[in-house]
C-alpha cells in the first residue's frame, strides 16, 4: 500500500502540525490516545477558534448594533466582518444572505416554515431525497401537513446513489426541492449540478443542505446557481450553537419573517409592526456574537490550510482507510465503494455484528466513532440494517487513526463473532 | 437468593476480570448461551424501542411472584439483561420495585444505564418496575 504521508506532504498540509492545532487531540481514552473519528457530528476545535472566543469575552464583549458606545461598535464589526467572511467563504453575492441561525438544522426550519407559510398550498409537493438526515424530513413534513401539502423522494439505488431518471417526472407539482450535498448516514456526493437544473427549469427553487460539504469540498452558491443553502459551524471546526443560512437576495425578499423579537423590526406600534431589511428580519433576539467570532476564526483556520488542499489530503486518506478497512475480514461498505464520489463518511458493517456492539468494543479502545441510524431512519431502513458503525474523517486525520480503527475492528470482530 | 444477595455475587465474579476485555468476553458470553425467549414473545408487544439496540421483555407472574425473559439484537445488551434477570427473576413485586441495582455501578458498567446511551437497558429496568407496579397494584385489588 502507498504510504500516505508521502501523499499528504506533497499536498502542502502537514497533518502532524494541523493535530499541534488541535488541543483535545492529546486527550487519552481509557488509558489509550485518542483516535477521534465522529467528525460528521461534529468537528475538534484548533486553538485559534477557541483563542477568538476567549478574545472576544476578555475584550470586546458587548451587544451589536445597539450601542453607541465603543464596546458596542467593536463587537459590531467583529459580528458583521464573520458575516462577510462567511458570504466569501460561500462566495455569496451579497453579505446580506447570509442569516445567521443556530445550525443547519434551524435554517431549515426557517425555510421550511417562512417558504411554505407564503407558498404552499393544498396538493402543493416538497421534494427531498432518500438519503437525507431528519432535519431535512421532519420540518418539511410538519409544514406540509399544516398546509394540506405532500413529500416527495427522489429514490436512492443500492449503492446510494440518487436515482435521477424520473426526476422531471417527480417535479410535478413541487414547490421547493430541498436535499443534502454529501449524505451524513452514507457520505456520498449527489448529483447536485443536475438535480439543481431540473428544478430550475421547471423554475422551482432549491435548498440546499452542506452539512456535511462545507468542511470537505469548495461550495460555491453562484457557480451552484442555489437559491437556499444551510450549514452548520461546529461541523466546520467552528463552535457549537450558530450556524448560516444563505438565500438569494430575490428569494429571502419574498419570505416573511421567522420569529419576532428584537433586531428584526424597524418600527413598533401596538397596532402595527414593520419588519427590518435583510438579514435582520430573520434574525430575532440577541444574537451569538461570540458564536460569530469563532466561527469567522474557523473559516480563517480552513483557508489557511486551502479548501482544495483539505479535499485532496482527506481524498487520499479516504482511499487509504478503504483500501484497509475492506481487508477485513466480514467488511460491508453500505453506499457507494468508490473513494472519488465519497467525502467524509464511511458507513459500514462487519459480519453480522450489531453496530453498536461494535461501536461500543471499539468505544473501549479509546476510538470514537458513531453507531446507530445516524438520524437517517429511513436510508437504514432502506437497505434492511438496524444502523451501521459510522467512522468519519477531517483534516486532522491520519493513517495511524486508520490503523487504530481497522485493528480496533479486528479485534472487536474476534470478540464478538 | 435476595436481590441483594445476587447483586453480590455478581459483584464478586467481576472482582475476579483482570481488564476490560475478560469483563466483555464473560458479558458477550452470557448474551450468547442464553436462550431467553421463546420466539413467540418476540413481538411487537414486548418490544422495548432503546434507541440504537432492541429489547424484548416478557412477563409472567405465578404465585406472587415475577418471572421474565428476554432478548435483545445487541449481545453486549443481551448479555447486560441477562444479569439484570438474574437480579430480578422470582421477586415480589414490592421487592422489584425497591430494588436497587447498585451492582450495574459496581461493575463499571453504570454508563449502560445513561439515557444517553439509550441501548435499551435503561428502558427495560423502567419497563421491569412498570410491571411490579401493575402486578402489586393487581394483587392488592383482588
Amino acid at each position: 500500500m502507498t504510504n500516505t504521508n508521502d501523499i499528504l506532504e506533497s499536498h502542502m498540509i502537514d497533518v502532524e502540525a494541523v493535530r499541534k492545532d488541535f488541543p483535545i487531540l492529546s486527550t487519552h481514552v481509557y488509558g489509550y490516545p485518542l483516535v477521534y473519528l465522529d467528525n460528521a457530528a461534529t468537528t475538534q476545535k484548533p486553538e485559534s477558534v477557541l483563542h477568538a472566543m476567549d478574545d472576544y469575552y476578555h475584550t470586546i464583549n458587548s451587544n451589536v448594533h445597539r450601542g453607541v458606545h465603543h464596546l458596542s461598535q467593536q463587537a459590531t464589526e467583529a459580528y458583521e466582518g464573520a458575516r462577510q467572511k462567511i458570504a466569501d467563504f460561500i462566495n455569496a453575492r451579497h453579505n446580506h444572505e447570509i442569516i445567521y441561525t443556530r445550525g443547519t438544522t434551524e435554517s431549515i426550519n426557517l425555510v421550511a416554515s417562512c417558504f411554505g407559510r407564503k407558498f404552499l398550498k393544498p396538493g402543493d409537493s416538497i421534494l427531498i431525497s432518500a438519503v437525507e438526515h431528519h432535519s431535512n424530513i421532519v420540518p418539511w413534513q410538519m409544514i406540509c401537513e399544516e398546509k394540506g401539502a405532500s413529500l416527495k423522494v427522489i429514490p436512492v439505488d443500492d449503492e446510494g446513489e440518487l436515482i435521477l431518471d424520473n426526476l422531471d417526472k417527480l417535479l410535478d407539482d413541487v414547490k421547493l426541492v430541498s436535499f443534502n450535498y454529501v449524505s451524513n448516514s452514507l457520505g456520498g456526493v449527489n448529483p447536485v449540478q443536475a438535480i439543481i437544473t431540473a428544478a430550475h427549469k421547471r423554475g422551482i427553487p432549491v435548498l440546499l443542505d452542506a452539512a456535511q460539504a462545507v468542511q470537505h469540498l469548495e461550495v460555491d452558491v453562484q457557480s451552484l446557481d442555489v437559491d437556499f443553502l444551510a450549514f452548520s459551524s461546529h461541523k466546520l471546526y467552528g463552535p457549537t450553537g450558530i450556524g448560516v443560512l444563505y438565500g438569494k437576495e430575490e428569494w429571502l425578499n419574498q419570505l416573511p419573517p421567522y420569529q419576532g423579537g428584537g433586531e428584526m423590526i424597524k418600527t413598533v406600534t401596538f397596532e402595527k409592526t414593520t419588519y427590518n431589511d435583510l438579514p435582520y428580519k430573520f434574525e430575532a433576539g440577541t444574537p451569538d456574537m461570540a458564536g460569530a467570532v469563532g466561527l469567522a476564526a474557523a473559516i480563517d483556520y480552513v483557508l489557511g490550510l486551502g479548501i482544495r488542499n483539505i479535499q485532496q489530503v482527506e481524498h487520499s486518506l479516504m482511499s487509504y482507510a478503504l483500501g484497509t478497512l475492506t481487508e477485513i475480514n466480514g467488511f460491508r461498505l453500505i453506499g457507494k465503494a468508490v473513494a472519488e464520489r465519497r467525502a467524509g463518511v464511511i458507513s459500514f458493517l462487519v459480519g453480522d455484528i450489531h453496530p453498536f456492539d461494535l461501536g461500543e468494543i471499539l468505544d473501549k479502545q479509546g476510538i470514537a466513532v458513531r453507531t446507530g441510524h445516524h438520524c437517517a431512519q429511513p436510508v437504514m431502513d432502506r437497505y434492511c440494517i438496524p444502523g451501521t458503525v459510522r467512522a468519519s474523517l477531517a483534516i486532522y486525520n491520519n493513517s495511524q487513526d486508520i490503523d487504530r480503527l481497522a485493528a480496533g475492528i479486528r479485534k472487536a470482530s474476534a470478540l464478538l463473532s | 437468593m435476595t436481590i441483594q444477595q445476587t447483586q453480590d455475587e455478581i459483584i464478586a465474579d467481576f472482582e475476579l476480570f483482570g481488564d476490560w476485555m475478560d469483563k466483555y468476553e464473560y458479558i458477550i458470553q452470557l448474551g450468547k448461551e442464553l436462550p431467553m425467549i421463546e420466539e413467540q414473545y418476540k413481538t411487537d408487544d414486548n418490544l422495548i424501542r432503546g434507541c440504537q439496540s432492541r429489547v424484548w421483555l416478557h412477563t409472567e407472574f405465578k404465585d406472587g411472584k415475577l418471572l421474565f425473559t428476554a432478548d435483545s439484537d445487541a449481545v453486549i445488551t443481551k448479555g447486560l439483561i441477562s444479569l439484570v434477570i438474574k437480579v430480578l427473576n422470582g421477586q415480589t413485586p414490592k421487592a422489584i420495585i425497591e430494588s436497587d441495582l447498585y451492582f450495574i455501578d459496581a461493575i463499571g458498567l453504570s454508563s449502560h444505564l445513561s439515557p444517553t446511551r439509550s441501548n435499551g437497558l435503561l428502558s427495560m429496568v423502567k419497563q421491569i418496575k412498570l410491571y411490579a407496579l401493575a402486578y402489586q397494584k393487581k394483587s392488592v385489588e383482588s
